[in-house]
């Protein structure tokens, strides 16, 4: 194929057309935009070719560009906010972003728990803030092109800095709503501090039957020393388009541990990128995804072990029904100096059904010799085993068989310490398999 | 009362059980011995609704009602309980989820109401008290990382929280020490009732001479060869299987 120029989708001639409509619209240095603009231009919508994007492939699912979505007033901002139930009950410093915009009537500047700053993104990047340089930390999302869509377009978001032991959770809640589809680019920057700890929540939520594309990226720079629990909770409307990234650096004997969950969305593509940056650092991160219908819901992983004497630990639980697709696609990369590397990454996915599938690539990238990396894949049905003891004891077929999902999905969700949390997650499970034909 | 007429089953085109034919009286503890692979497990696999097996003729009528037709959860609420030879480990299941679940489920499909949270605790203490179960046991998910006999006795708890009227012990003594044995045996004999019957499958006298049966079965060849009261099983004690291993070449 080289040398050979592809045509332009509607998509990309939309994009095209969106990004000369709206950089002069969106706040702070068009330049660094257009730049970003260019290196997504240079190779388009990724497509089946590109290896990263081999099985989600954006091109053939893109078909056209939803317009960007505008500055909701604050009754449409309210009342997305209210119909917004994914852990909304948790009690949390709660942080709000509807269509892409950051609700600022909703935080209560003045009493904001100790340790937390918060500085709007749309502010920040018109004024120039001295945090901006801390932008984009991760270059395997810089090298992305849905990474580089968000740079291009984000109009909103916030940058939050953590100082000390903060114990109330930090919620992000981001929230698309509105009759027609609409397109959004939200950031989020954290700044942990060294020594500091955060409880992280963000939750994704968008009208049902409407086929809105949020583009979310929340980056997180964790100093030394510092411990972070993030969940992270996909509960798009059933027609959504949902891209977003996940950009984290991680300094030395740091503790970090991650989950995502995903529970909606026509199509999602979330990608990791983490760079243990300092030693003696532990990272676990998680995904527990429920697929249906004709769901496809991706989840790409890129763990770099920058430093020696890191451990991280990926444990992936895919339950797919119906016909919908399933991908994970894990990466370890251990270069040189990191000797002593401990990294195991393991996908699990559960077949319900004839027509699902599951595309699993785990893949280990090893340049230093004293290390010790495992990874594994399985695709696999219910137990017929454990469904008859289950079914010998009076259960019901479809009871014996959400025990067992429960179960399944249960090994990756019990790593979340909050009690609350973890039950939010459980029932978000639950819900689902009652919601199973 | 258990009827099992003319049963032929086959697994994978192997023919295991021959036209077996077998009645159980309500109240009745019926032992069933014979020799490694003369269809024991199948039988009780088969009596539960196990699907891997195919049954070419033959009915199994418990209490009027026929077996054959129902899906396993349907004859657990019928009243059958199977007490595995291996009982299967569950990650991920809490044993109290999985009892919650089965009790609810059969008092669900008897139009009784669900049992509220306390009553369910108090029972399953009572119950596992006896069964000399501690309950840290109960809180580790279904028999992950139980012993061999841990294991037995979760089998009996459920059997006894569960009251089926018809109950198959399909090799219970396997893998117990004597210590496990008396309390496993113990535990099924405090739930002998008029109307509750029992299938006991061992090869060994041992086990009944701690659950006495009523009548003693022997099986051979997917059949059952013989029957009598229990001074049969001290005889094929005594004798070995060979007397009936022959009728099978024959």
């Amino acid at each position: 194929m080289a040398g050979v120029t592809l045509m332009k989708t509607p998509a990309e001639t939309g994009l095209v057309q969106a990004f000369e409509t709206v950089k002069a619209t969106l706040p702070g240095d068009v330049e660094s935009r257009a730049q970003a603009f260019e290196l997504f231009e240079r190779n388009g919508l990724p497509h089946r070719r590109v290896e990263e994007f081999k099985y989600t492939d954006l091109r053939a699912l893109m078909r056209e560009v939803a317009p960007f979505a505008k500055v909701p007033s604050a009754d449409e901002a309210k009342t997305a906010l209210r119909d917004a139930k994914a852990l909304a009950e948790i009690n949390a410093l709660q942080v709000p972003f509807v269509n892409g915009h950051f609700v600022r009537d909703a935080v209560d500047f003045k009493n904001l728990p100790e340790g937390v700053e918060i500085v709007p993104l749309a502010e920040a990047l018109a004024s120039g803030h001295d945090w901006l340089t801390r932008l984009s930390p991760v270059e395997w999302a810089r090298q992305n092109p849905v990474y580089q869509l968000n740079s291009s377009f984000m109009a909103d978001g916030v940058m939050i800095r953590i100082v000390g032991q903060v114990t109330t959770p930090v919620h992000l809640r981001f929230v698309t709503s509105s009759a027609s589809a609409v397109a959004t680019a939200t950031r989020v920057l954290v700044l942990i501090e060294d020594g500091a700890s955060v409880k992280l929540l963000e939750t994704h939520e968008s009208t049902n039957g409407v086929s809105h594309q949020p583009n979310d990226v929340v980056e997180l720079i964790a100093g030394d020393q510092t411990n972070v629990h993030h969940v992270r909770v996909n509960a798009e409307g059933d027609q959504a388009l949902a891209l977003s990234t996940f950009a984290v650096k991680i300094g030395a004997e740091a503790s970090f541990n991650s989950i995502n969950v995903v529970a909606g969305s026509a199509t999602s593509r979330h990608q990791v990128f983490a760079i243990l940056n300092g030693e003696n650092t532990k990272a676990q991160i998680n995904g527990a995804t429920m697929l249906k219908g004709r769901q496809h819901g991706d989840s790409t992983l890129v763990v770099e072990h920058a430093a020696p004497h890191c451990e991280s630990r990926e444990l992936f639980k895919t339950v797919v029904d119906n016909e919908a697709t399933g991908v994970f696609q894990g990466k370890i990369i251990v270069p040189h100096h990191a000797q002593k590397t401990d990294g195991r990454m393991m996908s699990a996915a559960l077949l319900l059904a004839d027509g699902a599938a599951m595309n699993n690539k785990p893949e280990l990238e090893i340049f230093a010799d004293d290390v010790q990396c495992a990874h594994g894949a399985t695709c696999g049905q219910l137990d017929e085993d454990l469904l008859f003891y289950l079914m010998a004891r009076g259960i019901p077929k479809k009871e014996a068989e959400s025990l067992l999902i429960q179960a399944f999905l249960g090994e990756a969700i019990e790593f979340v310490d909050n009690e609350d949390v973890r039950e939010a997650l459980v029932h978000t499970v639950e819900e689902w398999l009652k919601a199973r034909t | 009362m258990l009827e099992i007429k003319n049963l032929v089953v086959q697994i994978e085109d192997k023919r295991i059980l021959n036209g077996l034919n077998l009645t159980v009286n309500n109240g009745e503890v019926a032992a069933i011995m014979g020799p490694n692979g003369s269809g024991k497990s199948t039988l009780s696999y088969v009596i539960a609704g196990k699907e891997d097996y195919e049954v070419l003729d033959g009915e199994i009528i418990l209490d009027g009602q026929n077996l054959l037709e129902m899906e396993p959860d349907q004859r657990a609420a019928a009243g059958v309980f199977l007490a595995f030879q291996y009982p299967l480990e569950i990650p991920g299941v809490a044993s109290m989820t999985f009892l919650k679940a089965a009790m609810n489920a059969q008092r669900k499909s008897r139009g009784q109401d669900e049992l509220s949270t306390p009553d369910f605790i108090k029972r399953v203490n009572a119950a596992a008290a006896k069964l000399e179960i501690p309950k840290d046991m109960l809180k580790r998910a279904l028999n992950v990382g139980f012993s061999g006999g841990e294991k037995k006795r979760m089998e009996i708890l459920q059997m006894a929280l569960l009251e089926p009227t018809f109950c198959i012990l399909d090799e219970t003594d396997s893998g117990l020490d004597i210590d496990a044995l008396r309390i496993v045996s113990e535990g099924v004999n405090a739930l002998r009732s008029p109307d509750r019957s029992f299938l006991v499958i061992t090869h060994y006298q041992r086990l009944l001479n701690h659950i006495v049966p009523d009548t003693v079965h022997v099986m051979s060849a997917g059949r059952v060869v013989k029957s009598g009261g229990k001074e049969l099983a001290l005889e094929l004690e005594a004798n070995g299987y060979a007397d009936y291993r022959e009728s099978e070449a024959a």
